[in-house]
Order: structure tokens, then C-alpha cells, then sequence
């Protein structure tokens, strides 16, 4: 049991908070994976209020900051989507600032990075995929199928092509979940592994040794900050990126 | 792998779905107009300024315009007015020097009328002593008495001969 709870995996524990919940059956009881999403919404918007108060002019440099992740993502979704993504704007901004926060928050000491499971991500990316989905079918109708078959491609080649742009669509969302789930676990993996060889290498040689994981952690959750920021800017943008094909339909 | 723990899943996808609802719900309708309203003022804010800078800017082109027309008309009225000195000048000198010309013509012709009248008179006289020298001489060699208008008379023969 010592051992198991050293394991690299145990960071990843969902523990129920407080009593069992239930809705039509299923358990919905508040765990560590829920807190820390309500963390996470509760710190956007205080860290989005907050620094949008004075509404100055010339901005502070928290006010700065806002506008910054603001037009980050407004300018995201205008380059790839044009000025018909506008009203879809609060929603990839959420996903963005939801993922971002998400992950920012899973490299602070004893919390727990709710995009480290598959379940999350895959929710997410699913919630994505429908959406886009839709929309593609509510602009444009059946006509929206067309979407599958390639532009340009010989007659005799489209019994292939068009199963192929089927598959393809339909493993977005398993790329778009896995791609963040994996980042996730496989830094906060790492970064638990490096820091269980402290001690012992620390108790083998003349302490000194010890110092060598340390700075090995020391870097590595330096590159896990970035990672943390550029997988939701990369979750955002191939959101960007599908919702355009689902609004302009062009390969 | 807890990950992969299929009683994990409802309560996770239960909350994740209050949480991002909830997040979406708050951005849309009370974070993003806010700063969408900020950065649209400031927009707004900076437009009315370059206008106002584009105007202040046609102003003074204009200024700078009225200015120029202004040094150039300033210049062009001091040239006609030099211009026209000059020429009043020019005038001025040719009437004096014209008039200047006819007094001088004038009084030449007046001493020139003059130097001929006492030629003329000169010569008359000249005619009148050359006849009485001439009858004196006469009368003082020869003793004899010529009378005055013969002795012209000879000497105006003598002059028609040398003449």
C-alpha cells in the first residue's frame, strides 16, 4: 500500500469530497477533479473582473493582461474562421481560458490537473466536435456532407477518399482529447518520477547527488508551464480551425 | 491507471459539464462584454483622436497655405510698386531730359540766329570801313576827293571779282 501510494499514477487519484450524490443513477458525488474545475472558473473570472475594474485607457499591467488573452483569442478565431466566428467567440474563449487555467493549475503543488484525464479532455473535445458539427448542418444543411467528398479529386478515386474523410472527421475528437490528455499525464508522470529519485540518490551518494533530479525537475516544470500554455492554444486553434471548415466548408 | 476508472467518469463528467456552463455563462454574459466595452472605448477613443489630429493637421496646412499666399502677394505687390517706381522714375528722367533737349535746341538756335545776325552785321560794316578806308586812302595819296558811295560801290565790285 506504501508502495502503491508512491506511484507516479497516484497524483491522478479522483477522491470523493464529502457525501455520495446521485442523479438518475449515476454517481455524480464532488471530488478533487470537480473542486478544482470550480477553482478554475472562480479564476477567470476574478482574475478577468478584477483586472477589467478600472476600465482605464491605458492599461495596468493586470488590466494589459486581460485584454492580452482577449485579443489573443478574438484574433485566433478571426484569422481562421473570418468575421463569422464572432458569436462564437465567448465559447472557444472559454474553452481556451478553461483548458489554460486547467492545466496552470495542475502544476501547483498537491492539486490535481483535471486535464490529466482522458474523460475530461475527451468530454471536451467531444463537446467541440458537436458543436462544430452542428453548426456545419445548420448553415448549410445536407449540403454539408459534401464536406467529405475532396474537391478536385479523379471519380474513380473518391470509393476511397470519401471513407477516408469520414474516418478523419470522426477521429478529431479522439486526437484533440488524447493529444492533451497525454501532455498532461506524461509531464506530471515525469516530473513525480524525477522527484522520487531524490531521496534515494540523495542517500546514495554524499548528498550532493541528490542535487542532479532536483535541477532535472527544476527544468522540466519550467517546459511544463509552456507546455501547459501551448496545448490550450492548440486545443483553442484546431477548435478555430474545425469550426472554420464547419462555416466556410473549405479543405 | 485512475485515469481509466470507469466510476470516476460520471461525477467528473457531471461537474465538468456545471463547471464549463457555468464558465461560459459568466464569460458571455458578464466578463467579455466588459472588455470587449474597454477595448472598444479605447478604440473609439483613438479614432476620434487621429481625426481630430487629421483635422488639426488640414488646419494648419491650411494656415500654412494662407501664410505662403499671403508672403507671395506681399512679394508680388512690392515688385509692381518697384516696378512701378522705376518706371515713374524713367519717365520722370526721359520729360527732364526732353525738356532739357529743347531748351538746349532752343538756345542754340537763338545764338546761332544771333552769331548770324552779327556776321551779317559784320560784314556790312566790314563793306562800309573797307569803302571809306578805301575812299581815305583815295584822298591821301591822289588828293583827290572820292565821295563815299563810289568808294562802296568799288569795293563791292572787288569783292564780286574775288568772290
Amino acid at each position: 500500500m506504501a508502495a502503491e501510494h508512491h506511484s507516479p499514477l497516484e497524483q491522478f487519484r479522483v477522491e470523493h469530497i464529502g457525501g455520495n450524490l446521485s442523479l438518475g443513477g449515476y454517481d455524480i458525488s464532488f471530488n478533487n477533479s470537480a473542486l478544482w474545475m470550480l477553482i478554475a472558473v472562480a479564476a477567470i473570472t476574478v482574475f478577468m473582473l478584477v483586472g477589467i475594474r478600472k476600465q482605464a485607457v491605458v492599461p495596468g499591467r493586470w488590466q494589459a493582461l486581460v485584454e492580452f488573452l482577449y485579443d489573443f483569442v478574438a484574433n485566433m478565431l478571426k484569422e481562421n474562421v473570418g468575421n463569422e466566428g464572432r458569436k462564437y467567440f465567448p465559447w472557444v474563449f472559454s474553452i481556451f481560458m478553461f483548458v489554460l487555467f486547467c492545466n496552470l493549475f495542475g502544476l501547483l503543488p498537491n492539486s490535481f490537473t483535471v486535464t490529466s484525464h482522458i474523460i475530461v479532455t475527451f468530454a471536451l473535445a467531444l463537446m467541440v466536435f458537436i458543436i462544430v458539427t452542428a453548426i456545419g448542418f445548420i448553415r448549410h444543411g445536407l449540403h454539408f456532407l459534401s464536406f467529405f467528398v475532396p474537391k478536385g479529386a479523379p471519380a474513380w478515386l473518391l470509393p476511397l477518399m470519401i471513407p477516408i474523410e469520414i474516418i478523419s472527421y470522426f477521429i478529431r475528437p479522439m486526437s484533440l482529447s488524447v493529444r492533451l490528455f497525454a501532455n498532461m499525464v506524461a509531464g506530471h508522470v515525469m516530473l513525480v518520477v524525477l522527484g522520487s529519485f531524490v531521496l534515494p540518490l540523495g542517500l546514495a551518494g554524499a548528498y550532493i547527488s541528490g542535487i542532479v533530479p532536483v535541477a532535472a525537475i527544476t527544468a522540466i516544470i519550467g517546459l511544463e508551464f509552456l507546455i501547459a500554455c501551448l496545448q490550450a492554444y492548440v486545443f483553442t486553434i484546431l477548435t478555430c480551425i474545425y469550426l472554420n471548415d464547419a462555416v466556410h466548408m473549405n479543405h | 491507471m485512475p485515469q481509466l476508472d470507469p466510476t470516476s467518469f460520471s461525477p467528473q463528467l457531471f461537474w465538468l459539464a456545471i463547471a464549463f456552463i457555468l464558465l461560459y455563462l459568466l464569460m458571455s454574459r458578464l466578463v467579455l462584454p466588459r472588455v470587449g466595452k474597454v477595448l472598444g472605448q479605447r478604440e473609439e477613443r483613438i479614432q476620434g483622436n487621429l481625426e481630430k489630429a487629421v483635422k488639426l493637421k488640414a488646419e494648419a496646412e491650411e494656415v500654412l497655405a494662407a501664410y505662403q499666399k499671403s508672403i507671395a502677394d506681399a512679394r508680388a505687390e512690392a515688385h509692381s510698386a518697384l516696378n512701378q517706381a522705376a518706371a515713374e522714375i524713367a519717365a520722370a528722367t526721359a520729360a527732364r531730359e526732353a525738356d532739357f533737349a529743347r531748351k538746349l535746341a532752343e538756345q542754340t538756335a537763338v545764338a546761332e540766329s544771333r552769331i548770324k545776325v552779327s556776321k551779317t552785321q559784320a560784314l556790312a560794316d566790314i563793306r562800309t570801313v573797307a569803302g571809306d578806308l578805301a575812299a581815305a586812302m583815295t584822298s591821301k595819296l591822289t588828293g583827290v576827293t572820292v565821295n563815299g558811295s563810289d568808294a562802296g560801290g568799288a569795293v563791292e565790285a572787288v569783292l564780286k571779282e574775288r568772290a
